[in-house]
């Protein structure tokens, strides 16, 4: 068996970004609990065969992502990538304004990005399909490299890229809705 | 942002901002945003965009769960 005290000083760091991908995945906490303990409970197990020196916070997603899509998702077949509506490029910055708010020198995000609270960004990327909110979380927020996320997940770079670029257009999409929503867009209340 | 260059650019938007261009295709993009305003814009509104989603989807880890998995890992260790 792994020595313990050596797996707890490597692995134990990565639970606080461990546990808020296992939310994101499942969008409940006692399940992230439950995928984050599985998780290191498979690592240790399989410690033995870790090559130190190589990515263990890689290594530790993989096991993550596998151990959800094996045991927590729902239980009904990968909905296919053409559920997820076509959003073209640039969606947000274009209707916070886009250039012509920076020209008259208020950025965009300036003015709307920082009032998107946690719970606004936290529900707009839970809102994406699995396929699109893992491909979005690997790279966004834990800054996994396309290669690194196509091994995570075991998919290839290009599919790892299309989908990062349709569940950014639709993370924007989301995001607008919400601002909306809550008219954090509203010119009106710009201090001009 | 019809003008072919800038169509070029934003086609490499995301791999460009993820770090994920080869030096010379980074270079070129590089050398168009310093050129040209709009597409530094909303470039940077972009940027910010991802960096805004990384910060605020942080987690703490709640302690019980701290203690659930040493509790585990020391109950799989005294079991082998």
């Amino acid at each position: 068996m792994a020595d313990r005290e050596r797996f707890e000083e490597l692995a134990m760091g990565y639970m606080g970004s461990l546990y808020g991908a296992a939310l994101r995945m499942t969008r409940n906490p006692a399940d992230a609990e439950d995928l984050v303990q599985e998780t290191y409970l498979k690592a240790y197990r399989a410690f033995g065969t870790f090559e130190e020196g190589t990515n263990l916070k890689s290594w530790l997603y993989k096991i993550l992502t596998n151990t959800f899509i094996n045991n927590y998702r729902a239980r009904r077949r990968r909905p296919a990538e053409t559920e997820l509506e076509d959003v073209e490029d640039l969606y947000l910055y274009h209707r916070l304004g886009g250039l012509e708010a920076a020209q008259a020198g208020r950025s965009p995000e300036d003015l709307v990005l920082e009032r998107f609270t946690d719970a606004d960004v936290k529900a707009a990327v839970e809102s994406l399909p699995e396929a699109f909110r893992l491909a979005v979380l690997l790279a966004d927020v834990e800054g996994f490299s396309y290669r690194e996320i196509a091994d995570i997940v075991g998919v290839p770079i290009g599919t790892v890229m299309s989908r990062l670029h349709r569940g950014r257009r639709a993370l924007q999409k989301a995001l607008h809705s919400l601002a909306e929503e809550r008219h954090l867009s509203t010119p009106a209340d710009v201090a001009t | 942002m019809a003008y072919e260059p800038c169509q070029e650019a934003l086609a490499t938007l995301y791999t460009y901002l993820d770090g994920e261009l080869t030096p010379d295709k980074r270079a070129r993009v590089q050398q168009h945003l310093d050129d040209c305003g709009p597409c530094f814009e909303a470039f940077g509104f972009e940027a910010e965009l991802k960096s805004v989603i990384a910060r605020k989807c942080q987690e703490q880890v709640p302690a019980s769960l701290r203690e659930r998995v040493a509790e585990a890992l020391r109950a799989e260790g005294a079991s082998t």
